[in-house]
């Protein structure tokens, strides 16, 4: 079957193994025509794709938009913050005024959780989330697997570690939702405050010693601390965290095996990455800035061809 | 359902052979010659040639695997987008005489969109077309092939059926059958 059973990718919880392995699939064709001396498909230029965006993005708008136009599809670009979403315009009516311009796709990123559920129950438009508050961020977890497939040959089997702010991401959510899926063994670790407390019931291990997480486990997803959702002190300093949960080099080279570095960005460098982490031969980091662009493509093809 | 035999393995052998020599004559050592393979039916035949080939020039013939999923024009059109398959072209196609094989001539679509797909890779010097069986008087597009095995009467409600022993059957057998 090659067809999604979703018109939607509102996050990772409500699409299956079958749906992700078929995005993953058509990501690798996609892949080897981003590779191409000309890197331009023509199978969405009669779709139009507005990026809606009502919350800071550089990499994930970058890579929805190189996505697009990859795929000859027109797209128009919406930022919030010059919009008349501050004349106090109601997200429907925004929506509803985007699609009276004939529009066919929205992808869009929210900092209320739920927004692109809620608007799926009422437009036709197909809808792509890029994120909403610390709910879920499908389109990043499937470059994640589909960087972890690539770098190591599989994700079932395998043990991935989340480490850092589980709390307020939205990235180790779908993360734990995919990988569960595909059959990896997750466990996630950080300091006891920024873990969520029914988290376990996920189905994942958590640890709070980073120093075991990474003993255990074939690939390292470190996740950034994300300090503008965090209205109270989680903890003590940032020095303080990055003393018991920054990673260095120097960890990584003594556990004396092979592990693979991964992080979704923006890097706070120093913080839960040093610099000489983040860019050593562990890293993947800026192969899964490139695989993104793969990614997205197979998401909007597919959600594409199935309207 | 009812079958009729188009070629079985002694006759597809002949064909071959006769293709093989078609494609000597017109590009003598292969010298600025290329082959791809249409996905995904086309590469089975496309290997079978490149074989024999190999064994009456003894020559490596660049051969690449080419897929037209995401340049083809029904996108959007049916109900469950094509499924895409590898394009595995590791040579440049800047200049070269490409030659283009598939199994089956229909409509021409397939082969428009494999043009298309093709110029993503460069500027080819010729492009030509060889297919096994040329469905007569369906064209879609002005498309017509160099080389052809067979050409073959067709309706549109009948489809070619190609069994190859490369694709896991147990002869090679190619059926022209009514669809149900």
């Amino acid at each position: 079957m090659s067809k999604l059973s979703q018109r939607h990718l509102l996050g990772i919880k409500n699409i299956t193994r079958q749906d992700i392995e078929l995005i993953l699939e058509t990501a690798g064709n996609f892949k080897e025509v981003i590779n191409r001396p000309i890197k331009k498909v023509p199978s969405l230029r009669d779709v139009t794709i507005a990026n809606i965006f009502f919350e800071n993005s550089t990499r994930t708008r970058l890579s929805f938009e190189l996505a697009q136009k990859r795929l000859s599809a027109d797209v128009i670009n919406f930022a919030a913050s010059s919009s008349s979403v501050k004349k106090g315009e109601t997200l429907l009516d925004t929506v509803n005024n985007i699609l009276a311009m004939k529009v066919d796709m929205i992808v869009m990123r929210h900092a209320s959780v739920g927004a692109p559920h809620f608007l799926s129950k009422h437009i036709q438009a197909n809808i792509v989330n890029a994120g909403d508050g610390t709910h879920e961020h499908p389109t990043q977890a499937l470059l994640d697997a589909f960087s972890i497939q690539e770098k190591i040959g599989a994700v079932a089997g395998k043990k991935i570690a989340l480490i850092g702010d589980i709390l307020h991401s939205r990235v180790a959510l779908s993360n734990i939702f995919a990988l569960k899926k595909l059959g990896a063994q997750v466990m996630v670790c950080g300091p006891p405050t920024l873990l969520p407390r029914h988290i376990r019931s996920l189905g994942v291990e958590v640890e709070l010693d980073v120093q075991n997480a990474l003993q255990w486990c074939d690939v390292a997803n470190v996740l950034r601390i994300q300090l503008e959702r965090q209205q109270l002190k989680y903890f003590p300093s940032l020095r303080e965290y990055t003393l018991y949960y920054g990673i260095t080099k120097r960890m990584l080279d003594n556990l004396k095996k092979e592990i693979v570095l991964m992080h979704p960005g923006p890097i706070n460098r120093g913080v839960e990455l040093s610099s000489d982490a983040a860019d050593s031969g562990h890293s993947i980091i800026l192969d899964q800035v490139e695989n993104g662009v793969a990614v997205r493509m197979a998401v909007l093809y597919l959600l594409a061809g199935a309207s | 359902m009812r079958k009729k035999l188009l070629f079985d393995s002694r006759h597809l052998d002949i064909t071959l052979n006769r293709l093989s020599q078609q494609l000597i004559e017109n590009h003598r050592d292969f010298e600025n010659s290329v082959i791809l393979g249409l996905q995904p039916r086309g590469t089975f035949l496309a290997e079978l040639i490149c074989k024999k080939l190999n064994q009456l020039t003894r020559k490596k013939i660049a051969f690449g695997l080419l897929d037209t999923t995401f340049h083809r024009d029904d996108f959007r059109r049916r109900e469950v987008p094509a499924k895409a398959s590898e394009t595995r072209i590791d040579f440049v196609i800047e200049g070269k005489e490409v030659i283009l094989i598939d199994d089956v001539l229909y409509t021409g679509r397939t082969v428009r969109a494999a043009m298309d797909a093709m110029l993503s890779f460069g500027r080819p010097q010729k492009v030509e077309l060889l297919v096994l069986v040329d469905r007569k008087h369906t064209r879609d597009v002005p498309i017509e092939a160099n080389y052809v095995g067979k050409y073959v009467d067709t309706l549109e409600s009948q489809k070619v059926l190609v069994e190859l022993e490369a694709q896991g059957f147990e002869q090679n057998k190619i059926w022209l059958v009514n669809k149900a």
